[in-house]
Order: C-alpha cells, then structure tokens, then sequence
C-alpha cells in the first residue's frame, strides 16, 4: 500500500470516528467507548479489501462483516453511511424510536448489515455458519468477524473457533477488538483471558497480533490471512477502548457512557482536529 | 427473616435494581450463606453494591451465563443460596439448558434475578428484549417464579426467596418503577395474589409494571365511566393463585389479563389454564404483547404501544364490557 493510499484509509478512519462521536453525542449517552476502537478496522475493510456494493447490499458475491459486538452498532452505521448504504442523516436517529439504527447492529433494520447481534457470542456462530455456506456454494467471497475480549469470555465463541478450523475455514478472518476492558472493568479483572495470540493459534488458528490503530498493518494482517490456505485466521488488533477522545479513555467504566453537551463537545473538536491533520498531510502527497 | 422495612420513600430514591441489591445485603448480614453471582452485568444489574460489602462473597463470572448457572447449582449443593444477576433474557434463554437441567429437574435452591425484562430495555433493540421469559420459566417444574409490580415488591420477594428452600425466578425491570405501593407491610405472600382495588363488573388480572397501569385504569373506569374493576397484582405466576382467579370469575365474569409479555403462556396463558378447567363461560382477554417481537423504543411507549398502560387497558375493559356472556348459567352446577 502506498503512503496517499494509506492516508486515504487514516482520512476514512478519522470521519468514521468523527460522524460516530456526533451520533453519540446527539443521543447524549450511548455504546461509544467499543464503538471507538474498531474505527480502523472498518475503515480498511470498507474503505479496501471488502468487495461490496453498497447500492446493492444483497449482491450475493459479496463479501461479509458480522459485528459480534453488537453494541459497536454506531461505529457500523457511519461506515455503512458514508460508504452510502443510506442517507448520512439516518446518523441522527441513532438507537430513536422508530429508528434503523439500533443501539445493537440487526439485519431486519439496516441495509449493509448481514447478521442480527447484541447477545454476545452469537456473532461467532452465525458468521462461521456463513463462511462455510460461502465455500459450499463454491464462492470466493469472504466472511470478516469481530469479537470483544470480554465476549470471548462466552463459551460459544470457542466452540465456534473449534467449528472454524476443524472445517479448515479459510475464508473467514476473525478480529478480536483487544480493547483491554468490558463492561465491569479490565477483562483481567473480570475474568482474566490470558494470552490470546496462544489461544487461538492452539485453536487452530493463522494468528497476528497488530496495532489496532495503524490501517497499514490491519491491511498487511489481512493480506497475510488471505495467504494462509487451509486454515482460519485471527487477526488481535491491539486497541484502546474509547480510542481518540481523551475523555473517554481516562473513564474506567467506559462501556456504556453519558455524553453530556460539555464532553461532547470537547470529543468533537479532539476528532475533527484529527481529520484536519490527516487531510493536511494528504494534501500535500 | 423480618426486619427489613422499605418504603414509597426509600423506592422512589432507588431504582428497583438497587432495592433487590439493598435487600440482599440486608438479607446477607444475617445469611451467610448467601452468595451474589453475575455475568458481567454487576454494573448493570445494581447488584456490584454487593461486592462492596462482601467482597468473598461476589463471584464474577464474565460473560458466561451458561457457566454461572451450572456453578449456582453446584454452588447450591455444597449448601451456599446463589443469587444469580443478569438479563432476563440471557437467564431464560442463553442460560436455559443449565437452568432447566442442572436448577429445575435437581430442585436446587437458586435465586435467579432477572433484570431489564420485558420491554424495560427496549431502547436497546430486540436482543435485549425479553418478552418470552415468563412463560419459558413457568413451565420448569420445581420453579417458582415471580414478577413484581414495583421496588417495593422486589423486596418483599427477594426476602420471600430466601426463606423459600428450592429454585426461584424473579423478574424485574430495568431503571425505576411506577411505585404501587408505600411499605412493605401488606402481607406479602408467595403464591398469594393482592387485591389492590374491588370491583364487581371486571376483574383485571396484572403483573410488573402492568400492575400500576391496571390501577390507573381502574381508578379511570370508575370514574369516568362508573365500571367496577376488580385489580388482582398476580406477583407469582408460579404457583398461581388459582383461587383468586376463581373467585374473580365468579364475581365479575370477565376477566382481562395484562403484562409486558407475549399473551402466549405467560400470566395470560396461566390464567386462560385456569378459567377453560372451571368450566365457567367468561368474557375474557389478554394484553400483552400479541405473538410478536417489540419495535425499539422507551419503555413507556412500548406499553403504549402494545396496550398495556392505562389507555389501553381502559379501552380493553370497555370493549370487554360489551362482549356477551351466559348470563343465567347456573354456575355453581359446573364446577
Ligand atoms: C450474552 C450477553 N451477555 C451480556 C451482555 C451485556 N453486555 C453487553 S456489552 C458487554 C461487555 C462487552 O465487552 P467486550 O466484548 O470486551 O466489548 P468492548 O469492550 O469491546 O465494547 C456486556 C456484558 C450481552 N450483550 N450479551
């Protein structure tokens, strides 16, 4: 990837991060701390490697994005939105009543959005239930999955990865949002998952560990998982809940937050000058 | 275990989570062997409180329902009175196969609490939802399960479990509830419906947060429109207490049943049981929610929407009052 193509992606990271701090900050409370650090991801998904077609969202060559992570709906709804599944003003209806954005991603409301979550777990199941109908139907499209660390403390997502690699499903990639915290606190204190990176290789699976905030190496992570034949990937994107809005990351509890005017604000000026400096350099490649 | 006084003032300070957990720390200071477990829900739940005050005694579970509840029965065995804190939905559904095999056929002395139940979470979207949970509980046998109408009655529920050896299945709301009544002194009782307000053209038969509702309702009926509306705050679904619902057959012939609940095999389902066994013909109806999943919205318009707050059940009455029975059936013949 070269540098312009990259500063593309870190331009869409930055607006997706930018139109998920509005939605947020339009309800006043909200998913925001889980829906921050997958932002990078999506952006090199959507903005590069999924081949999709947002005017047709059923195209059946597809490829596919399930969000284990349900509650990580409003980062999914800027994305899908400004890849242009829907009008941008839809944003502001975000978890409304009568809204199709719902505080957790749900097929039956979105277009673009291919499975319904928010019970956390079934997103690991529905997914690989997807790629193996992909590779029986002889396509070449592929399935991306995210999971939480603290999600991964269901015992249905193991049982999944176990589905996964036992079929030698090498058409799915499996992102685990290595956020650090769930909803109780650190996931070490919660329930302490140990090494992740030793877990899923034992699983079966290709395994890397990269920075969830730089798209270059989300990309070549990617690349890589398209190269390994034979057997599932895991991709840990090693991510800081809440990433981009000081506020947000020195709140322990940061799960599900208030979004008062004042914070609001403050996190508004923080991304938007972050997309300022992204555009800058880009000018000037 | 008295001793425990929760009033209209306490409860208004307090959302009903927050009661349940106040309760079970008063309730633990006396116990010991009771213990609080959740799935990453302590927050949520209210029930964190607790851990503060018992640290050894807060198990944390992540999010790993199935696994919290095959230990609360192990953990039951070894003599310790588990009280379980999570989602409704994720206790009757995720959580079913260890709740139905591992708490209800081995009759082992679990408390589960449920929270965010019915459309109390309904922001959150249909995941979070729980409207089927009733009647998947009630059909446990060895389960007794609960759905009270305020804080108030979590209270008196919550101690009621602990005195009950043997599974039990409470089921609360998310944030504050509608306050129904002011002590905790009117005789609670398992398995013992209250009569909250007397009537001889109606009887509505309520539970959760339908139980203010159907009050509002009869309190307007009377009013406006001069129609005596029995209200029945059927707290236990689990035994039932068939008598007063035969009694309120026999009394007013017509009967309307309310919850924030599908109308299939919950208290509307129960009580349908009841009524078709007696025998006696009866203008009856159930409101809740009819054999559909919830739109998403604030709990207050889901009620709305469904027919369960006061104008729906006001309208419910009134068109129940117009449907025809058989007046002069010799009833005491059919039983
Ligand atoms: C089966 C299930 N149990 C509990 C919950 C409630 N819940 C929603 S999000 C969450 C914490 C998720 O933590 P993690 O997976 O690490 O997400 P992230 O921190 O990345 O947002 C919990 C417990 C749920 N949605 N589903």
């Amino acid at each position: 990837m070269d540098r312009k193509r990259e500063l593309e992606l870190q331009e869409f990271a930055a607006t997706i991060r930018a139109e998920t701090v509005k939605e947020v900050a339009d309800l006043g409370f909200g998913h925001i701390g889980g829906s921050l650090s997958v932002v990078e991801a999506l952006a090199v998904l959507y903005g590069e490697v999924m081949k999709i077609d947002p005017k047709n969202p059923d195209w059946d060559e597809r490829d596919i994005m399930v969000m284990s992570k349900g509650h990580a709906g409003p980062a999914v709804y800027a994305t899908l939105a400004l890849k242009g599944y829907f009008p941008m003003d839809w944003l502001k209806t975000l978890n409304k009543p009568g809204t199709n954005l719902p505080s957790h991603t749900d097929r039956l409301k979105t277009p673009g959005v291919d499975m319904t979550t928010g019970s956390l777990g079934q997103g690991s199941s529905t997914a690989t239930g997807m790629a193996l109908g992909r590779k029986l139907a002889g396509s070449d499209s592929r399935v991306f999955l995210f999971i939480g660390d603290g999600e991964s403390n269901e015992g249905q997502v193991w049982e999944a990865a176990m589905f996964c690699s036992h079929y030698k499903l090498d058409n799915i990639v499996w992102f685990v949002d290595y956020n650090k915290k769930q909803l109780d606190g650190f996931v070490e204190d919660v329930m302490d998952m140990g090494d992740f990176q030793e877990k899923f290789e034992a699983f079966g699976f290709h395994t890397q560990t990269v920075d969830g905030t730089s798209v270059r190496e989300i990309y070549d992570a990617i690349e890589a998982a398209r190269q390994a034949k034979g057997k599932p990937s895991c991709i840990i994107l090693d991510t800081v809940k809440g990433e981009g809005v000081s506020d947000l990351i020195e709140i322990e509890l940061n799960h599900h937050v208030q979004f008062p005017e004042e914070m609001a604000n403050r996190a508004l000026e923080q991304v938007t000058a972050a997309l300022e400096r992204v555009r800058k350099e880009l000018a000037n490649v | 275990m008295a001793g425990l006084s929760y009033t209209s003032i306490n409860q208004t300070r307090m959302a009903t989570g927050e009661v349940y957990c106040q309760t079970l720390i008063e309730l633990a200071k006396e116990n010991p062997r009771i213990v609080a477990l959740t799935a990453d829900l302590g927050k949520s739940s209210k029930i964190g409180e607790f851990m503060k005050q018992f640290p050894e005694r807060f198990y944390q579970f992540g999010i790993a329902e199935q696994n919290m509840m095959g230990a609360a029965a192990g953990m039951a065995k070894a003599g310790l009175i588990p009280f379980t804190s999570s989602f409704a939905i994720f206790t009757a559904c995720r959580a079913l196969d260890q709740v139905h095999t591992d708490i209800c056929y081995q009759n082992v002395n679990v408390k589960m609490i449920a929270s965010h139940a019915g459309t109390s979470f309904g922001q959150a979207g249909t995941t979070h939802h729980s409207t089927e949970d009733i009647a998947i509980m009630r059909s446990l046998a060895n389960l007794t399960v609960i759905v009270p109408a305020d804080g108030i009655e979590t209270a008196n529920a919550v101690e009621a479990a602990v005195e009950h050896e043997g599974p039990v299945y409470i089921r609360i709301n998310r944030g504050y509830d509608q306050q129904v009544y002011e002590t905790m002194d009117y005789g609670y009782e398992i398995g013992r419906a209250v009569t909250l307000h007397e009537g001889s053209d109606v009887t509505i038969i309520a539970c959760g947060s339908a139980v203010f509702q159907a009050l509002q309702a009869a309190r307007e009926l009377d009013a406006v429109y001069q129609i005596k509306a029995r209200v029945l705050d059927m707290h236990t679904i689990k035994p039932l207490d068939k008598a007063a619902v035969l009694k309120a057959v026999k009394d007013t012939r017509r009967i309307i049943t309310a919850e924030d609940h599908t109308v299939i095999g919950g208290l509307g389902g129960a009580v349908a049981e009841v009524i078709a066994e007696s025998g006696m013909a009866t203008a009856f109806r159930r409101l809740g929610l009819q054999d559909k999943f919830s739109p998403i919205g604030l709990h207050e318009d889901l009620m709305a929407h469904h027919g369960i707050d006061t104008n729906g059940i006001v309208n419910s009455v009134r068109e129940l009052m117009q449907l025809d029975f058989e007046e002069d059936l010799d009833w005491e013949d059919e039983v």
